[in-house]
């Protein structure tokens, strides 16, 4: 579904990502770990097409497609999901037409006619349930005095709604209790397919507890220093990513 | 792959949808002004004499006043001889219904968005439209007549209802009031008049649609709303112009008088051509508008969506003179290029437990510059006053400016007056979040604007919301910068 090939980018003249490679078939769950500052949050940006990264070498194939060539709305149109760290708020603008704006931008791409809103709200109700998501906050403006557990499951319920084929999870742990973890972790289960692959960027192995993945793999000073399954989070939660400096400057002497 | 500074520049150049003029036969004025032009236009309306002498102590007030100073732009030299003040329609025989108006007429009002013919109209909605100085034609009259509401041209109502006309004209905004309201006074032209009758509550909303077409015109027309004891209207006016590369003045006055449990609603709708993008060109907008609650419980609502015109000076305000009154005031005012808006409201509380409430929202890109101003007066009477004001400004891009000053005068210590005021930034990260959900770029900049400007186009009345949401999204289509 996905191929990164030898992926360069560089933000204010600085180069955050030296050359990744990385390839996420269908329907599987990949996970990034990595200290800070290593270059997991700038990947999911350069994937989703922020402005002020620059990629300076390499390709990204989605689906048989030149992602970079396109621009950030064609790729979520293509499904390209990226559940943000920080998602923004938009007041006066309710959740519920940010979404239907959303879904028939989209499908507008896909030359689907706009969906009705008979059957736009049923699709609403049934999303809402698979990922327990709060109805009361649909006709609230856009994330606009949500707490950040309520910001991070709007992301999961906008990723149930859009369907997208690749979810990009950026940190999407980060911040949450223990009980909001599970709810959204539980979503993304449910939304787990043969046919969605999955790229969940993380700091702490704890989230890979609720969402197994199929393979780790270690971002580094802006590469890919090891891959591993999911045993790989654990040894590194027990060493810490010290450990893991360690190994890479061992390996470049 | 197009980056947004350019989508928003392509769009920022957009050319304005109205510039289009008519070709018409006109019956014009000579450019200049003096006593002469002021009976000139007096005999053309066969007006009686008492307003002649209005009109001329309008005329002596404005020779005496200065042009203000105190505003926030670089005022520009308005030469007011070079202009003509009367610029009509050449009529080619009296009307007996509307089917007889010129076609070429009609033809612009349709091509305008605005049918005349009452079974294209919009249901639910009268109309007064005024082409240059006179009004050419006014929907509904018979349906609203057997409710006894007047609605008609200012000028008819003089002629057919003058002691109505006699004893409002200038009893809020007198002539004297300003130099712009002074000058309305000496050559206004046309305009619409409203008479609501004791207990009636209007059946349809009342429009008045301002079309200034003539070059080298100015355009003054006077609109009086008069809502009598326990009645209701709703009244909108739209505005367009064509693109010319000359200034134009539109400097018109708006009275309006709520009697006892009266409600009058009065939303604007202002899309003059806002000149070109270096600011070339463009209608100088300088309008007082002001309404009286006179009786108790009255209330006057203004809403405002100022989307066109080179200059914008105005401040709708309410005079809260009875009892229990209220007073509303809710503004969106976009400003891009080079166009100025220094807009903003008065409310004057004099009766007890009079109540008011500001909504500003202030929207800059480009190099527009806007301001809000407004004065929040509580008399000695005024037991119980609140206010409550909210201004907001949103700044699309960093060439663009956003003022405020309010001013608050309290002389009754148990008032309660509340100033809130917020400026913020459409960020890039809102932009890049709406993308990122498969909205492009123009149409996150309408989604976020619309949803910035929702609590005051909430107020338009329905059949008005949409139009203005959609105008609002042309007018800012990709202006983030």
């Amino acid at each position: 579904m996905l191929t990164i090939k030898n992926l360069h980018a560089e933000v204010d003249g600085k180069e955050i990502l030296k050359g990744i490679d990385l390839e996420i078939p269908k329907g599987e769950v990949h996970a990034i770990m990595g200290p800070n500052g290593s270059g997991k949050s700038s990947l999911a940006s350069v994937l989703a097409g922020r402005e002020n990264y620059t990629v300076t070498q390499g390709e990204v194939i989605f689906e048989g497609k030149d992602l970079l060539e396109m621009s950030p709305e064609d790729r979520a149109r293509e499904g390209v999901f990226l559940a943000f760290q920080y998602p923004v708020e938009i007041p006066g603008v309710s959740n519920i037409n940010f979404l239907k704006t959303a879904l028939n931008e989209i499908r507008a791409y896909k030359g689907l006619p706009a969906l009705e809103a008979k059957e736009f709200l049923k699709l609403t109700k049934e999303k809402q349930q698979l990922v327990d998501f709060n109805a009361n906050l649909m006709n609230r403006s856009l994330n606009e005095g949500f707490s950040g557990g309520e910001k991070k499951r709007n992301e999961i319920f906008q990723l149930a709604m859009l369907d997208p084929k690749l979810g990009i999870l950026d940190e999407t742990d980060s911040g949450l209790d223990i009980d909001a973890l599970r709810i959204v972790a539980n979503g993304v289960n449910k939304l787990r397919s043969t046919e969605k692959s999955f790229l969940v960027i993380t700091h702490y192995q704890r989230l890979l507890e609720y969402i197994v993945p199929d393979f780790v793999h270690v971002l580094y000073d802006g590469r890919i220093v090891k891959t591993g399954t999911k045993e790989l989070a654990l040894e590194l939660e027990e060493k810490g990513y010290d450990w893991l400096k360690e190994t890479v400057v061992h390996e470049n002497v | 792959m197009k980056n947004s500074n350019e989508i928003i520049d392509d769009i920022a150049n957009r050319e304005y949808e109205f510039g289009f003029t008519t070709d018409i036969e006109m019956d014009i004025a000579p450019a200049g002004l003096n006593e002469e032009t002021i009976r000139f236009i007096s005999a053309k309306k066969e007006e009686p004499e008492w307003l002649l002498e209005w009109r001329l102590k309008g005329f002596q007030a404005f020779q005496k006043m200065q042009l203000p100073r105190w505003q926030h732009f670089k005022m520009p030299e308005i030469d007011f001889q070079g202009v003509s003040y009367y610029a009509a329609p050449k009529k080619k025989k009296q009307l007996a219904s509307l089917d007889e108006v010129d076609p070429e007429l009609l033809a612009t009002f349709e091509k305008l968005g605005i049918p005349l013919n009452e079974q294209k109209a919009l249901s639910g909605v009268a109309v007064d439209a005024v082409f240059d100085s006179v009004s050419v034609a006014t929907t509904f009259r018979e349906k609203l007549a057997e409710k006894g509401v007047i609605f008609c041209s200012f000028g008819e109502a003089v002629k057919h209802h003058p002691d109505l006309v006699r004893k409002y004209l200038g009893s809020v905004v007198p002539h004297s009031d300003n130099i712009f309201a002074a000058l309305n006074a000496a050559v206004f032209s046309d305009g619409s008049f409203v008479y609501i009758p004791k207990g009636v509550r209007c059946p349809m909303e009342l429009s008045t649609y301002f079309r200034i077409n003539a070059q080298n015109t100015g355009q003054f027309e006077r609109t009086l709303i008069i809502a009598d004891d326990d009645s209701y209207v709703s009244y909108l006016e739209g505005c367009t112009a064509p693109m010319r590369d000359e200034n134009q003045l539109h400097a018109a006055v708006v009275e309006l008088i709520a009697l006892n449990h009266a409600e009058i609603k009065y939303s604007t709708v202002q899309n003059w051509y806002p000149g070109d993008k270096e600011g070339k060109g463009g209608i100088y907008n300088f309008v007082t508008k002001r309404g009286i609650c006179k009786g108790n419980g009255s209330k006057i609502s203004w809403t405002q969506v100022e989307t066109g015109s080179s200059i914008t000076w105005k401040y709708p305000s309410v005079i809260l003179q009875g009892d229990d009154a209220q007073g509303e005031f809710y503004s969106v005012a976009v400003t891009r290029n080079r166009q100025i808006a220094d807009t903003g409201t008065k409310m004057h509380h004099l009766g007890r437990n009079t109540r008011s409430r500001i909504i500003s929202k202030g929207i800059s890109a480009g190099e527009g510059d806007n301001t809000y101003r407004g004065l929040v007066q509580v008399g000695p009477r005024a037991h119980n006053a609140r206010n409550f004001t909210q201004c907001d400004s949103l700044l699309i891009g960093n060439r663009c400016g956003a003022h405020t000053f309010p001013y608050i005068e309290s002389r009754n210590k148990s008032a309660t007056v509340e100033h809130e005021a917020t400026t913020s930034k459409i960020g890039e990260d809102q932009i890049f979040y709406l993308n990122q959900r498969g909205i492009d770029t123009e149409k996150a900049v309408a989604l976020i604007v619309n949803g910035y400007a929702k609590e005051v186009l909430n107020q338009l009345p329905m059949e008005f919301a949409v139009e203005a949401q959609k105008l609002l999204s042309i007018t800012l289509e990709g202006s983030v910068g």
